[in-house]
């Protein structure tokens, strides 16, 4: 059993008003809180440890390298990778993929090859995908999903071709909570030799992640969606594939030797690491990871879950409440949408109540056009949240219904 | 909850619910498309202005929040019948209240019940959608008008 009122303690801004009203934080998918220890964590790098990583042999320098490496350690470790080689710090799941579609994909694609991707993903697993087809010719496929939000698995077969050069596939869809049987899909995709990168963006701060059991090529994820600050995320890949992959951007620390004539590269990880790095983001991350497991993602899933199913039943009660998004396995996302009100009307007067929840296209516009609604409301529920706070959300909601009745 | 009924005036709500001049004109002399991105509200403007620059008949179709479709409906109530220049000057004096806490510079009439967006930043360009696309459609610009 999770201790919420002890938890909650450590989060300042969870104590604050907005409108005069006690903050009621529902936007969770898209960005989490910040406990204290990382919040300390950053201000006691800038304040006492900072210096640039890599280069100096004075002591602050080892210091912030140490640090740094130090964070790396911890991620490797808590997404159970085999070395730290094969831990990339990124600015965030986005330029993870970016990464691995610029330096990985598309100098193996040529015109008529395919690239597989699902129904339900975010913009930032589409678009870098469409940049590789219009570079190179190759084709985007997407599998489909079913009207309650489950992806078409046993389609796959048949959307798996000798032309499919990957399949990138979110671990936990942003926008509507479906959870992908990846392990499944991974197996499925390696049986057609066909690597797989998960966007573990929303996964990773709800389900324990073990990247070796998955047996996923590549898994990418944001610091700041586990508690940990912005501008800082994860490519995990596989050493043989990383090894074999160019670099993405060139600049210091990602180069052995420099010269005019010839430029050698890096070890791994930091051959993907150009230029200085976000080092506190880093550390801030490591710090927002020790948080996590102290507490325990089998436990914060399983408080979760039960937030989700109270606020599903809760939310069924409203009139005119239509979710997007039921399907068989889900994280603690509710997307919906209602007959009286816009989604941006139902935010604006849900944040007059002090809460918020997101409203719009939540990045994944294709979605929204399979569901055929302009846009949503979203709920996005963490381990900090409380029973009394979907009890105030679910008030807010029959508001709505009062103003446009 | 003073600030919510405020911006959700019984006006507000009733022009989002029942919007005037609901339709297209199929004999159009100027049109334009209008969309915000962020929140995905689409409107499409229909207007007859005849050689006198009058405005006879102005019509809009799209789906979106309930500010941006009460401020086309009540736009589309106050323009008709109106010149182009007073209706440029209309634009001006919205816009000013919307973005000078509400103030209300000239005789807007119905539309000031729209005042109360001010107080709404995230909500502004919902209710001025309508009034960018109206003077795309007059500039004849071709393309679709975004308040991004």
């Amino acid at each position: 059993m999770l201790d919420i009122a002890k938890i909650r303690a450590d989060f300042p801004i969870l104590h604050r008003e907005i409108h005069g009203q006690p903050l009621v934080y529902l936007d969770n998918a898209a960005t989490t809180q910040k406990p204290q220890c990382v919040i300390d964590a950053l201000t006691h790098y800038y304040q006492d440890e900072n210096a640039n990583i890599h280069r100096g042999v004075h002591y602050l320098s080892m210091e912030a390298t140490r640090l740094y490496e130090h964070a790396r350690e911890k991620v490797k470790n808590f997404i159970h990778a085999a070395s730290v080689e094969e831990i990339i710090f990124v600015r965030g799941t986005t330029e993870a993929i970016n990464l691995v579609a610029q330096s990985f994909v598309r100098s193996q694609v040529t015109k008529g090859d395919e690239i597989l991707i699902t129904a339900m993903e975010h913009h930032a697993n589409i678009v870098p995908w469409q940049f590789v087809c219009e570079q190179t010719g190759a084709v985007l496929k997407v599998l489909p999903i079913d009207q309650q939000g489950n992806l078409l698995v046993e389609q796959l077969a048949a959307y798996l071709t000798p032309r499919t050069k990957i399949c990138a596939i979110t671990h936990i869809a942003n926008a509507i909570g479906t959870v992908n049987p990846i392990k499944a899909i991974i197996a499925e995709c390696h049986a057609a030799g066909v690597p797989v990168l998960i966007d573990g963006a929303q996964a990773i701060a709800h389900t324990p992640v073990d990247v070796q059991a998955l047996d996923c090529d590549f898994y990418a994820f944001s610091g700041h969606k586990l508690l940990g600050p912005t501008g800082i995320g994860v490519l995990y890949g596989k050493k043989a594939l990383l090894a074999a992959m160019p670099p993405y951007q060139g600049g210091g620390d990602m180069i052995r030797t420099v010269s005019f004539e010839k430029t050698t590269f890096n070890v791994l990880p930091h051959k993907f690491e150009a230029g200085t790095p976000n080092i506190a983001g880093a550390i801030g991350l490591g710090v927002a990871i020790d948080y996590l497991q102290c507490i325990g993602l089998t436990a914060i899933n399983a408080y979760e879950q039960q937030l989700l199913r109270y606020a599903t039943a809760s939310i069924l009660e409203i009139p005119g409440v239509r979710l997007l998004g039921t399907a068989h396995e889900k994280a603690s996302i509710l997307a919906f949408v209602m007959q009286s009100a816009h989604p941006h009307d139902i935010g604006t007067i849900l944040d007059q109540h002090g809460i918020a929840i997101r409203a719009g296209h939540h990045c994944a516009m294709p979605l929204m056009a399979f569901f055929n609604v302009p846009a949503s409301a979203r709920i996005s529920v963490s381990f900090y949240n409380t029973f009394a706070e979907i009890d105030c959300a679910m008030e807010a909601l029959s508001e709505v219904n009062k103003i446009f009745a | 909850m003073a600030d919510l009924r405020s911006l959700y005036q019984e006006v507000i709500v009733d022009h989002t619910k029942s919007p005037r001049n609901f339709g297209v004109i199929d004999t159009a002399t100027h049109h334009a498309e209008g969309y915000n991105p962020l929140c995905g509200d689409k409107l499409s403007l229909f207007l007859k202005i005849n050689a006198e620059h009058i405005i006879e008949d102005i019509r809009f179709i799209g789906e979106g929040c309930s500010i941006s479709t009460a401020s086309a409906s009540l736009m589309t109530e106050t323009l008709k019948g109106k010149d182009l220049d007073h209706a440029t000057a209309l634009f001006h004096a919205f816009h000013h209240m919307l973005t000078h806490d509400g103030d209300c510079p000239n005789d807007l009439g119905k539309l000031a019940v729209l005042s109360g967006v001010s107080e709404f930043p995230a909500r502004i360009k919902c209710a001025t959608l309508a009034w960018h696309t109206f003077e795309a459609a007059i500039a004849n610009k071709l393309a679709a008008v975004s308040t991004e």
